[in-house]
């Protein structure tokens, strides 16, 4: 294990350091300590290595990450994990807006509450949040799941196109072109292995799956309201 | 209301051309919203007279000395993003390809304009869509576009960029989001934006995540932290409020500023967007450089100018203006070959003619380039399109030089706003300069 001091050394010391690790390293395990709040932590990581940030985070944290396994014991803030594409980001504590936004693969774990936005235009990320989220989450979501073990906020998966979502609790409102949708043997695997990745312990049954109907796909002049 | 109008220079493209069968056009664009239930859209720009045209130089005389035409050299060159990043942008011409989308362009016009801008000694632009590996190839400095919609945008892309383009609006429809409509959603385009094939795609008006200009300076942050503060970072606006938008992007920490005017072209956009909203190019020359000037950075931090800039004369005006650069992207499509008379015949078969084509959204476009047609796209040899946008940077910068020397100025950054003056009232406001033949600067105090 190793320990990297933000407050003493600097963002751009963190980031330079690990974004250099090469994929076969066998410097694996990594500390960050006293994040303060600090934007842009561990951002464009590329490696397989274990990042554990301790303490809460600003905007970015882990973003564009490939491959490497981070953890924030605290707090995020706006966009946590954005644009991954790979590996996977695990949050102790709540995440602020737009959490996961423009994934392309990997897996977000909120084991808190995530505000609104969160997997925004998601284009193949997994995203599993333990609490609520906020409004327009899942918004124009493309790809990837969203799992949501509390309640969802209003205008849920608006505009969404392929991405599933999985809501346990109460959803306050649906967005243009989101609807209920039937759940197969399929769609429950798929759900209970995303929560046994993120450490969740629930029943697939209790879950409610909602995705695209499709109909705003191609313009029609009649779905003009539902735009 | 055409006369108003009229007098100020801005007449629409539809006014222009008048009426067709004795309908007037405004009939019929009722008539087609009556039948078809769906707004006009087009690409393109806004259809109206070059205000730029409204320009003269004023050639060196008595009172000026010039240099010799094809024998004292007039520099050209300049360098993007010379502010934080430790690798700018060398260019040898300041005229750069703007971006333009693989989906909204065909792989082989994606491939010629790479060539072209490299063999001219400049750069291209990406597009709504990411980076594909035959423009990365042919294109010897490549700006990578961060976009709303985030299409195809990854952190290996990131890195192998020479510079990257945030885009908050472009001036075809600022405060609007993109359209590529289904027909143009071929199996590769779909695979690059992690879409169904055949589905009309949006692209989002705002980015996902951040809102205003104090988040933007994290996204920078951030963005100089993936790609350990090489790359220089631009952002790109839509004119609309080209004092404020700068400033607030220079705050934000942008190493270049890129301003669209509402002439600059897109690939499928309402057409009351694109005659209706944002303004002019010349129009928002002044406050932006201003804006630069007010805060002490102008030249430090480098002004980009887009949006109908067709040859070397507009070059040379916008530079005199204060920009350190324009980027071309109709005018570039027109080099390829589009609207050539050669395909007259079948863009008469599309309802339209040589020269008024402007269905770039609809993916049949004979000559090769706005399409996805694996059939058409073949019909745009990339070689021959390279050369044919390489002599037209050539000689859009011999035009620009000639001026720049009957001037007096052996640099094109040399050319000033007092070379210039306008003959009309409007362009003589807009651009800060005198009306022809007075010291009269309408809009300043002449107390």
């Amino acid at each position: 294990m190793e320990t990297i001091d933000l407050a003493a050394m600097g963002l751009r010391h963190l980031n330079r350091t690990l974004q250099s690790l090469d994929p076969g390293t066998n410097r694996r395990h990594w500390d960050v300590v006293n994040p303060r709040g600090s934007h842009a932590v561990a951002v464009g990581l590329s490696a397989p290595v274990e990042v554990t940030v301790r303490g809460s985070t600003g905007y970015y944290c882990a973003g564009m990450n490939q491959l490497a396994t981070i953890r924030i014991t605290g707090s995020v803030g706006p966009g946590v994990a954005e644009n991954m594409m790979s590996g996977k980001v695990v949050v102790e504590g709540d995440a602020s807006q737009s959490a996961g936004a423009t994934g392309h693969g990997g897996l977000l774990v909120i084991k808190g509450n995530a505000a609104s936005r969160c997997g925004i235009s998601m284009k193949g990320i997994d995203i599993v949040v333990h609490g609520n989220v906020g409004h327009m989450s899942a918004f124009m979501a493309q790809a990837g799941t969203l799992v949501i073990a509390g309640d969802a906020g209003d205008a849920l998966g608006d505009s969404i196109y392929e991405a599933q979502i999985f809501v346990r609790g109460s959803v306050r409102s649906l967005g243009a072109d989101c609807i209920v949708k039937p759940v197969r043997p399929e769609h429950r695997a798929l759900l209970a292995e995303r929560l046994e990745q993120a450490g969740l312990d629930a029943r697939p049954e209790d879950f409610r799956r909602y995705g695209s109907a499709r109909k705003l796909y191609n313009f029609d002049v009649d779905n003009a309201g539902a735009y | 209301m055409t006369d108003d109008r009229s007098a100020t220079g801005m007449i629409s493209m539809a006014e222009r051309n008048g009426t067709e069968a004795g309908v007037p056009r405004w009939q019929q664009e009722i008539r087609r919203a009556a039948e078809t239930g769906i707004y006009k859209i087009r690409g393109g720009g806004a259809g109206r007279r070059s205000l730029f045209d409204d320009l003269l130089f004023l050639g060196a005389s008595i009172s000026r000395y010039p240099l010799e035409g094809y024998r004292e050299s007039c520099g050209t060159a300049v360098t993007l993003g010379t502010r934080f990043a430790s690798r700018p942008i060398e260019l040898e011409i300041p005229i750069t390809i703007a971006g333009m989308s693989f989906g909204a362009l065909s792989g082989p016009a994606k491939e010629a304009l790479g060539r072209g801008a490299s063999a001219a000694g400049t750069s291209t632009t990406t597009g709504d869509g990411g980076m594909t590996p035959e423009e990365r190839i042919h294109s010897s400095q490549l700006v990578y576009q961060l976009l709303p919609s985030r299409y195809g945008m990854n952190p290996d892309d990131l890195r192998k960029a020479d510079a990257v383009e945030i885009v908050v609006g472009q001036g075809a429809k600022p405060g609007g989001g993109g359209m590529l409509l289904g027909q143009k959603i071929s199996d590769r385009v779909a695979e690059m934006r992690t879409l169904p094939t055949g589905i009309d795609q949006r692209s989002a008006c705002r980015h996902p995540d951040w809102t205003g200009p104090d988040d933007m300076e994290i996204k920078i942050m951030e963005l100089r932290e993936i790609t350990g503060w090489e790359k220089p970072i631009f952002v790109k606006v839509g004119a609309t409020r080209p004092y404020y938008d700068v400033a607030l992007a220079v705050k934000a920490g942008a190493d270049v500023v890129v301003i669209d005017g509402m002439e600059g072209g897109t690939a499928a956009t309402q057409e009351v967007f694109i005659e209706h909203v944002g303004i002019p190019t010349l129009a928002c020359i002044r406050p932006a450089v201003q804006a630069l000037e007010d805060l002490g950075v102008h030249r430090e931090i480098q002004l980009v100018v887009s949006g109908g800039v067709r040859n070397g004369a507009d070059v040379a005006k916008i530079l005199a203006l204060g920009a350190d650069a324009v980027s071309i992207g109709t005018a570039a499509l027109i080099a390829l070959g589009d609207n050539h008379p050669k395909w007259d015949s079948e863009y008469r078969n599309l309802g339209s003619s040589a020269g008024r084509y402007e269905d770039w959204h609809e993916g049949r476009d004979p000559a090769g380039i706005t399409t996805q047609d694996p059939d058409l796209a073949a019909r745009l040899d990339p070689i021959e399109g390279g050369r044919r946008v390489r002599n037209l940077l050539k000689v859009m910068t011999l035009e620009a030089q000639t001026i720049a020397r009957a001037c007096g100025h052996n640099q094109l950054h040399n050319l000033e706003p007092e070379d210039l003056c306008a003959t009309s009232v409007e362009a003589a406001a807009m651009a800060r300069v005198p009306l022809a033949g007075t010291d009269w600067i309408p809009g300043q105090d002449r107390s």
